[in-house]
């Protein structure tokens, strides 16, 4: 790592410890760290595997219930709850992705999308889900049965160090021998095949991780909100983690995170507008398809690297 | 046997739907190489078309069914010219997601001054009726939807398999440069051909328009199921497509009179177990 950019990381550390100290609305934080979890973890397959899912609130939704029902009915520790609702979205994550990569290019984004519409439609009838109305009034439980949760700036770093794990994971996994391979993958998938590599078994393990990093997104942010709802499962929510890692920029490290900080804080300002959140949203996706492919973090490395 | 046949029938409207939409969506893959994200709105903009131009200007349900499609195969054109044109040396899945952002920006407009809830279109006196079968009662507009949305996938069939101008198409779709060395205007062609097979969603549109109320939702509510139908029947061939989307109307149909919670999910279900055993879907061939 180059010494500019590791100042660049602990200078975004430091703002993430001081914000809310500083006046920012803790729950608030906590949703956009959620989301951008969501969306790093959505990044490590379109990114750097070439693979669009558009189904991954399937995951970010099942971790949210999964996690909600054992804090809240089951009564297992936070500990336990996250990881429940971590593992049942890696598992989901195993299902989906050995069907989907059965097939390439487009018709992997409408499998994967299809098979979470099938998820969202067991979920609005499954009876642990209370479907319409959700699991509410979820309780944050005790970390290592000691600290209260239910305190939001307590809970903000606990939030913050889930995000900074996931973070690190897919971090690691970008940059390791594996990662190496996904992105051969990516740029000429015959010829990885040609090196005798296993690449329907490289992309569903990138599948795997993908969907268990949203599902602990899910369980986070549920347990954050106090409410695992439909509304994480739906296309629309798959469609909100595409266009964080969009706008973010496609395949940069901080992009999707930098994407979601500014799509969450959006939704936040015009959610009085209704269906203006939508046409926006819209517009956005237009407008960086047609001429802002690289995304925020993609441009300004660009500016910086022409310097 | 009464409950079994009339969910058959509704099976076969819905499977007419897919369909059309299936087709559309292969005829445009076919030719720009782009999954059109915005089918379902599009569909939805034919069924508000002719509701407005009912309600706005007094065009009744069969001028409609000739309006709605051209005027949305007219949007689809200043679409293709303005947006899409840009995309094509690019990755397919910038085309997906730039039709996804449009389907946004339709739907939220539409919302936004309609409202989320239905609204009411009727469809035309002659149809009104049932005819009773003696073993069965058939309304009549019901069996005009099959009919019509049968003769129009036939005939798009034969314009691409057995006319000259189906021959330029599908050459232009194996080989643009080619084609295009033998003079013959491919990227016009592949203008008129995304109106055409958004013209197609928006007869769709019309045609659903008496059944299911007029409403911003019916598109993003049937697309995903046309997108497995689509997985399901691959995208090379135009009767493999038709075949597929009334095939698995029906068996969504006959879903609801044996296990109705099961219906909304059946197709995907099936779509799970094709990728099964034949990767490629029924009718597929890889491209």
């Amino acid at each position: 790592m180059k010494t500019n950019v590791k100042i660049l990381y602990l200078v975004l550390l430091g703002l993430a410890i001081i914000a809310p100290l500083v006046g920012a609305y803790p729950v608030f934080l906590m949703k956009a760290l959620c989301f951008a979890l969501f969306a790093c973890a959505f990044n490590l397959l379109i990114g750097f595997t070439g693979l669009l899912s558009f189904g991954h609130a399937a995951f970010l939704g099942t971790g949210g219930y999964i996690a909600g029902y054992a804090i809240k009915s089951i009564g297992l520790p936070f500990e336990l709850s996250i990881l429940a609702g971590t593992l049942a979205a890696a598992a989901v994550g195993y299902l989906v992705g050995s069907l989907a990569i059965r097939r390439q290019g487009i018709y992997f984004s409408m499998i994967t999308l299809a098979l979470s519409q099938l998820i969202f439609f067991i979920y609005l009838q499954a009876p642990f889900t209370g479907g319409e109305d959700g699991i509410q009034g979820i309780p944050r439980g005790k970390l290592l049965g000691l600290i209260d949760l239910e305190n939001d700036l307590v809970f903000y770093y606990v939030v913050l160090s889930i995000f900074l794990f996931g973070f690190w994971l897919v971090y690691r996994t970008i940059h390791s021998p594996f990662g190496q391979i996904l992105k051969s993958i990516r740029e000429n998938e015959p010829r990885a095949i040609s090196l005798g590599y296993d690449v329907d078994k490289y992309k569903l393990l990138a599948f795997v991780i993908s969907a268990g990093l949203s599902g602990m997104a899910g369980s986070t942010k549920t347990l954050a909100l106090h409410l695992a709802s439909l509304t994480d499962v739906t296309w629309q929510a798959s469609g909100e983690v595409v266009l964080m890692t969009l706008l973010g920029g496609l395949g940069t490290i901080l992009g999707p995170v930098v994407g979601a900080i500014v799509v969450v804080t959006l939704q936040n300002y015009l959610a009085s507008y209704g269906s203006w959140v939508t046409i926006i949203m819209g517009v956005i996706f237009v407008l960086c398809v047609l001429a802002f492919r690289r995304g925020i973090v993609g441009e300004l490395r660009a500016v910086f690297n022409r310097t | 046997m009464q409950a079994i046949l009339s969910q058959v029938m509704i099976g076969l409207v819905n499977g007419s739907f897919y369909a059309i939409l299936s087709l559309g969506l292969a005829v445009i893959f076919g030719m720009l190489n782009i999954i059109n994200f915005s089918h379902g709105a599009v569909y939805m903009m034919g069924a508000f078309a002719a509701w407005m131009g009912l309600n706005y200007f007094g065009i009744n349900y069969w001028a409609a069914l000739l309006l709605a499609p051209l005027v949305v195969g007219l949007f689809g054109i200043i679409v293709e010219k303005t947006m899409l044109r840009w995309l094509y040396k690019l990755d397919h899945l910038y085309g997906l997601l730039l039709t996804f952002g449009l389907a946004l920006i339709i739907e939220g407009l539409f919302r936004n001054f309609y409202g989320a809830s239905g609204l009411p279109y009727s469809g035309p006196e002659a149809f009104s009726g049932a005819f009773d079968l003696g073993f069965m009662i058939l309304p009549k507009y019901r069996a005009w939807v099959i009919v019509a949305s049968l003769t129009v996938c036939i005939a798009t069939w034969y314009v691409i398999e057995r006319t000259r101008l189906g021959a330029y198409l599908r050459a232009g779709t194996e080989n643009p440069q080619l084609t295009q060395a033998f003079g013959i205007n491919v990227p016009r062609m592949v203008t008129l051909t995304y109106g055409f097979g958004v013209a197609l969603a928006g007869f769709a549109g019309v045609l659903a328009a008496p059944i299911y109320q007029v409403s911003p939702l019916m598109g993003s509510n049937i697309i995903i199921v046309v997108f497995a139908v689509v997985v399901i029947g691959g995208m090379g061939s135009i009767l493999g497509s038709i075949l597929t989307g009334l095939g698995l109307g029906v068996i969504e149909g006959l879903t609801k009179v044996v296990w109705p919670e099961a219906s909304a999910i059946v197709v995907f279900l099936i779509m799970a177990i094709v990728l099964v055993l034949r990767p490629a879907g029924l009718f597929g061939r890889e491209k």
